[in-house]
């Protein structure tokens, strides 16, 4: 009975043949938590009687969802990672070295292959390079830095199939809002979701990070990206299901008919194509998160803005997704054509999009974000709108103050 | 163990951060946690909950977030327990993680206000003279809620036991 890539990783690491609907206990390849989830999960290991995490090496905690510290309560908690870090020999990561999500691939914490948990829903990023990760709390990854282990039910799999070229301007979180409208916000519960097909196998690894960390916009355990056409700067084996796995469901897209996709307030699934949408006037724009602010997410708001002006009653605020990823932006002059555009830089982190600083929306103000989630109150105000799409599209109407098709843009029917 | 509690009744899709804004998250003050529990969805729920209480929703409750803060903050305000349609696959993780019980009832007609009787053992709910049957939990989750959580399930027991 062939094996989807899920069932193959949880055979590996329960250390027996599994399939959907099994369960199992599982070893785990690493272990993450970030200052939203690392000061409870600290203290529920030490409730537990925990002395040593079961293997230093294998985790990682980040400083990243209030960082740098807004206040006094969160500098301190900030200091009760730093400590347990310290005494544990835990590597840590601090203000401005990135968000959790893009530090694990990039640092190479999560493998192809591997078994990952992470105390944030969008871990499930890591099924970019087919590494089966998932987000749990902080109390369940408490439990695995004690024994090295956790127990979980393996997840049957939604196949989907996108094959043919995007058209230009429409990016892969284009291709990821059409797929979570299709699915819907928890079309996929307790399901895995592999990619595959032509589409797929052309994309960057940034792009098939966008992709696979909105699997939890489905209530995906898990989204993977086949492997094929994958590049990373070392060696590894290709994460593919065996041709006769089993499949729950499989959907068919064809690439070259999604356009430019908005989610509009106040659900990731209230997904719309740009056409039907109104010239919203907005105030916000934000370009950042784990689920679009790496290099090339800001290569295409410089594509949009490069020697032109954002539109002066809105504020653009850009928080790239690692160090590396504004080190990268800055040697190739993305950061300059972006400032001189306006643009505001912040540090590297997830402040604005999970609403803790940095970005506050005021009263009855619209936002236009390339983040993952619009849920009311969100980004930090209940009395605010939260327009979601791709880099491109936050672009364009940070250019135009209001929400704009960046495809036209692009072709130049708007004009600026 | 049977639990009887006032309902609170919510719909569909109430994602975590309407369960806990993001902003009050980081804290270890579980008190400041349940002085927010709900608050862009229900501004009056903190005022008006009583211990005991019993929150129902419709499907997939707690989608969003891995915050575990987001049961915490209702346990610690004095909810007994969530009914549901359905639970967003963390959520319903850490629920019993902390300790405080929920169960899936596929169908129900529960109002606000009702005095809702509930057997965990059996997953019985008897409202307003009907009676309804929860989905079952795997046992290791029973494990897990009869210890009051993940804390002592694991001080007792070292290892997780399917």
């Amino acid at each position: 009975m062939g094996q989807t890539i899920v069932e193959k990783i949880v055979s590996t690491h329960a250390g027996k043949c599994v399939h959907a609907g099994d369960l199992t206990v599982v070893d785990v390849d690493f272990l993450m938590a970030s200052d939203t989830t690392a000061p409870l999960a600290i203290n529920a290991f030490k409730n537990m009687g925990g002395q040593r995490i079961f293997d230093p090496t294998k985790m990682a905690l980040v400083i990243d969802h209030a960082s740098p510290a807004p206040n006094q309560r969160i500098a301190s908690l900030h200091d009760l990672m730093r400590e347990f870090a310290n005494e544990q020999g835990i590597k840590l990561y601090d203000v401005g070295d990135g968000i959790c999500h893009q530090l694990m691939i990039e640092n190479r914490h999560a493998r192809p292959g591997q078994l990952v948990l992470g105390a944030d829903s969008h871990t499930c990023t890591y099924g970019a390079i087919g590494t089966f990760s998932t987000g749990v709390g902080s109390t369940d990854l408490a439990g695995a830095m004690l024994t090295g282990r956790t127990w979980l039910k393996v997840p049957e799999t939604i196949l989907i199939k996108i094959n043919g070229s995007l058209p230009k301007g429409v990016s892969a979180k284009d291709l990821v809002l059409h797929v979570v409208g299709i699915i819907g916000i928890q079309g996929a519960t307790y399901d895995a979701i592999e990619y595959t097909g032509t589409t797929m196998e052309d994309l960057s690894l940034d792009s098939r990070m966008t992709i696979a960390s909105m699997s939890i916009e489905m209530g995906a355990k898990a989204g993977f990206i086949h492997t094929k056409g994958l590049s990373l700067p070392y060696e590894f084996e290709h994460v593919l299901p065996d041709s006769d796995a089993t499949y729950k469901q499989i959907i068919d897209i064809d690439a070259s008919t999604v356009t430019s996709q908005v989610a509009v307030p106040h659900s990731p699934d209230n997904v719309v194509s740009i056409e039907n949408l109104n010239e919203i006037i907005i105030h916000q724009a934000f370009i950042g998160s784990c689920t679009n602010g790496r290099l090339e997410d800001l290569h295409a708001a410089a594509e949009i803005l490069k020697d032109k002006r954002v539109h002066p009653n809105v504020r653009l605020i850009i928080a790239p997704a690692s160090r590396k990823v504004f080190l990268d932006a800055l040697q190739d002059g993305t950061v300059e054509t972006l400032t001189k555009a306006g643009a505001t830089f912040l540090p590297s982190g997830c402040g604005p999009c999970v609403g803790t600083h940095l970005g506050i929306p005021g009263n009855n103000e619209v936002i236009v974000s390339s983040t993952n989630r619009n849920f009311l109150g969100r980004m930090g105000n209940r009395n605010s709108d939260i327009y979601l799409g791709s880099p491109a599209f936050v672009a364009a109407a940070a250019l135009r103050g209001k929400i704009t098709n960046p495809q036209k843009l692009l072709e130049g029917v708007c004009g600026s | 163990m049977k639990i009887i509690g006032k309902a609170h009744v919510y719909g569909d899709n109430i994602d975590t951060d309407r369960i806990i804004p993001g902003k009050y998250t980081k804290t270890l003050d579980m008190q400041s946690l349940a002085e927010h529990v709900l608050e862009d969805l229900d501004p009056e729920f903190s005022k008006k909950v009583q211990q005991g209480d019993i929150v129902v929703a419709g499907e997939n409750f707690g989608c969003g977030s891995s915050r575990e803060q987001a049961p915490l903050a209702l346990k610690t305000a004095g909810v007994s327990l969530i009914i549901a349609k359905s639970f967003a696959r963390i959520f319903f993780r850490n629920a019993i993680n902390i300790g405080l019980p929920i169960i899936e009832v596929k169908d129900y007609n529960i109002q606000l206000e009702d005095t809702v009787e509930v057997d965990l053992i059996t997953g019985k709910v008897e409202v307003n003279g009907n009676t309804y049957f929860g989905t079952k939990m795997p046992d290791v989750m029973v494990d897990i809620l009869n210890e009051n959580g993940l804390v002592n399930y694991l001080s007792k027991h070292k290892q997780y036991n399917l």
